[in-house]
C-alpha cells in the first residue's frame, strides 16, 4: 500500500547527502534498521521508485526521516538531494524489512560496522538505542573517504562522548584529519582486534556497506571468530562499488 | 492517488518497456545477501534431494554432478530490490535432469543453501526448462560472492528465490515460507506480478 508523504524538513549531511523528514500521516511506525521505497511520479506520468534505508528512531510521531546520498548517474538521488522542498509530496511504501534490524528488546552488546552511507539504518540502531530504556552497550566502526564525508558527525560525538554506551572509531580511507594517528586506509584485522567487541561476549554484528566493504568487514568478523548466525548484513545496489 | 512530484522528471528511457513493473535496468551485478559469503570447497560440496522427511532420495559431489549433461540458458534477472539485469549468460544444470526419476508426492521444494538460507518454491516453477543449478556466469566460474560454487537460477522469479550456494532441495507436501518469505516477502514472487512483498495479489 502506498501512502502519501510530505517533505516536512530538509538538512545536509554532507555536500552530498541530504535527511529528509517525511510526514506520512497514516504511518504505522518501524524498527531501526528498515528501508522504505519511495515512488516519485513526473507529470507525463513516468515514475520511479527506490529503496532507502530509516535514519530516524522509532517513535510514535507520523514522521520518519531518509538519509540519501546523491550518485553522480543517479536518477532519483539527484533529485531527492537538491530539488525536493519543503511541502513536496512523494508516495512511501514500507516500512520493509524484518532481518536487518535492531530491537530494543534485544539484549547483548551490539557491533556496527558502516561503510559509506551505510550508516544510515545503523543509525537508526544507535538513535533507537538512545531513545529507549535499553542499556545493551554499541560499539561503531565508520569508514568514510576523509572527516567531511561523516553523516551526523555532532550526533555522534554528543552521544559517545556522555560514556552512555556508545563507542565510534573511524576509519579514514583517502584522507586522514590533521594529527590523526593512523596512516588512511581500509579496515583490518588489526583495527578490529583493537576496536570491536571481542567474540567472546557474543555481540551482535551490523554490517552496512557497500558490496565489497561488506565483503571484507563479514570475513574480517569470521576470522576473529565471531560466530556466522550473530552478523547481518546489508549491501547496497548497483552503485555499491563506486563509492 | 497518484501525487506528481514537483519538479522531477526521471529518464524515462525506452527500454523500461521490456521490464517488468517498478524495475530499472542495471548494467552491474549487484550483490544482497543477510549474512557472510560461505566459502565452500569443491571437495566438501554436494547437493542433495530428500523427501518431506528429510530421507535421502539422490546425492550428488562436485565430480558427480559436473558430469551431468549442462545447459547455457541466457536469462534476464529481476532483484525484488528493483535491479533488473537482462540477457545473463550461465552455465548450468536444468533441474528436470536433476529431478528425473525422482517422484515424490509433494507440490512445493524448500531450497536449502551452505550458510542456512532457505527459500520455497512450488514443484513446477522448477520444471519444463525453467530453472538450472547454475555454475558458471559470463563463462566463468561463479564467484561466491554471486553465490559460487553453484547457485539456484529461477529467472522467472525475483531473484531471492534464486538461492546462492544452494546444498539441496526439500519436497514438501504444504507451502512454508523461507528466510525471506517468512520476513515480510511475498510467498511466490512473480515480476510480472509485482509480488513483493506480502499482502501483495
Amino acid at each position: 500500500m502506498w501512502r502519501i508523504g510530505t517533505v516536512v524538513a530538509l538538512c545536509d549531511e554532507t555536500s552530498t547527502a541530504r535527511t529528509i523528514t517525511l510526514e506520512v500521516p497514516d504511518w504505522p511506525g518501524h524498527v531501526a534498521g528498515q528501508h522504505v521505497d519511495l515512488r516519485l511520479t513526473a507529470p507525463d506520468g513516468y515514475s520511479a521508485v527506490r529503496s532507502y534505508s530509516i535514519a530516524s528512531a522509532p517513535s510514535l510521531q507520523p514522521q520518519f526521516e531518509v538519509t540519501v546520498e546523491r550518485m553522480p548517474d543517479g536518477e532519483v538521488s539527484p533529485y531527492l538531494t537538491q530539488v525536493i522542498a519543503p511541502g513536496d509530496q512523494l508516495e512511501v511504501r514500507g516500512p520493509i524489512g524484518g532481518w536487518f534490524v535492531w530491537r530494543s528488546e534485544q539484549t547483548g552488546p551490539v557491533q556496527l560496522i558502516a561503510g559509506g552511507s551505510g550508516i544510515v539504518p545503523l543509525m537508526a540502531m544507535i538513535r533507537a538505542r538512545f531513545s529507549s530504556e535499553n542499556r545493551s552497550q554499541f560499539r561503531l566502526l565508520y569508514s568514510v573517504r576523509d572527516g567531511e564525508s561523516i553523516f551526523y558527525k555532532h550526533e555522534l560525538k554528543a552521544l559517545s562522548e556522555d560514556k552512555l554506551g556508545l563507542n565510534v572509531t573511524y576509519v579514514y580511507t583517502r584522507k586522514v584529519p590533521m594529527g590523526w594517528p593512523r596512516p588512511a586506509g581500509r579496515i583490518n584485522a588489526t583495527l578490529v582486534a583493537n576496536t570491536t567487541w571481542p567474540a567472546v561476549l557474543d555481540p551482535t554484528s551490523y554490517i552496512c556497506g557497500p558490496t565489497s566493504f561488506v565483503e571484507a568487514a563479514a570475513d574480517l568478523l569470521l576470522a576473529a571468530a565471531m560466530k556466522r548466525d550473530n552478523i547481518r548484513t546489508e549491501r547496497f545496489g548497483p552503485t555499491g562499488e563506486r563509492r | 492517488m497518484s501525487v506528481i512530484s514537483r519538479g522531477f522528471s526521471g529518464r524515462g528511457n525506452a527500454e523500461t518497456a521490456n521490464l517488468p513493473p517498478g524495475q530499472y535496468l542495471t548494467t552491474d551485478f549487484p550483490v544482497l545477501s543477510a549474512g557472510p559469503t560461505p566459502h565452500i570447497p569443491l571437495d566438501r560440496w554436494e547437493f542433495t534431494i530428500r523427501d518431506e522427511k528429510n530421507a535421502l532420495l539422490r546425492r550428488w559431489d562436485w565430480k558427480s554432478f559436473r558430469e551431468l549433461p549442462t545447459e547455457s540458458p541466457t536469462v534476464d534477472l529481476h532483484c525484488v530490490t528493483r535491479w533488473s539485469k537482462l540477457g545473463t549468460s550461465w552455465d548450468g544444470v536444468s533441474l528436470d535432469t536433476l529431478l528425473s526419476d525422482v517422484h515424490a508426492d509433494a507440490s512445493y521444494v524448500m531450497a536449502h543453501s551452505y550458510g542456512d538460507y532457505t527459500t520455497n518454491i512450488p514443484l513446477h516453477e522448477l520444471k519444463n526448462r525453467k530453472a538450472w543449478i547454475a555454475f558458471r556466469f559470463d563463462g566463468k566460474d561463479l564467484e561466491p560472492e554471486h553465490g559460487g560454487p553453484a547457485r539456484l537460477l529461477v529467472p522467472h522469479l525475483y531473484l531471492w528465490k534464486s538461492a546462492k550456494w544452494v546444498r539441496g532441495l526439500q519436497f514438501m507436501r504444504e507451502d512454508k515460507p523461507g528466510f525471506w518469505e517468512g520476513l515480510g516477502y511475498h510467498i511466490y514472487g512473480d515480476p510480472w506480478r509485482e509480488q513483493r512483498y506480502s499482502g501483495d495479489q
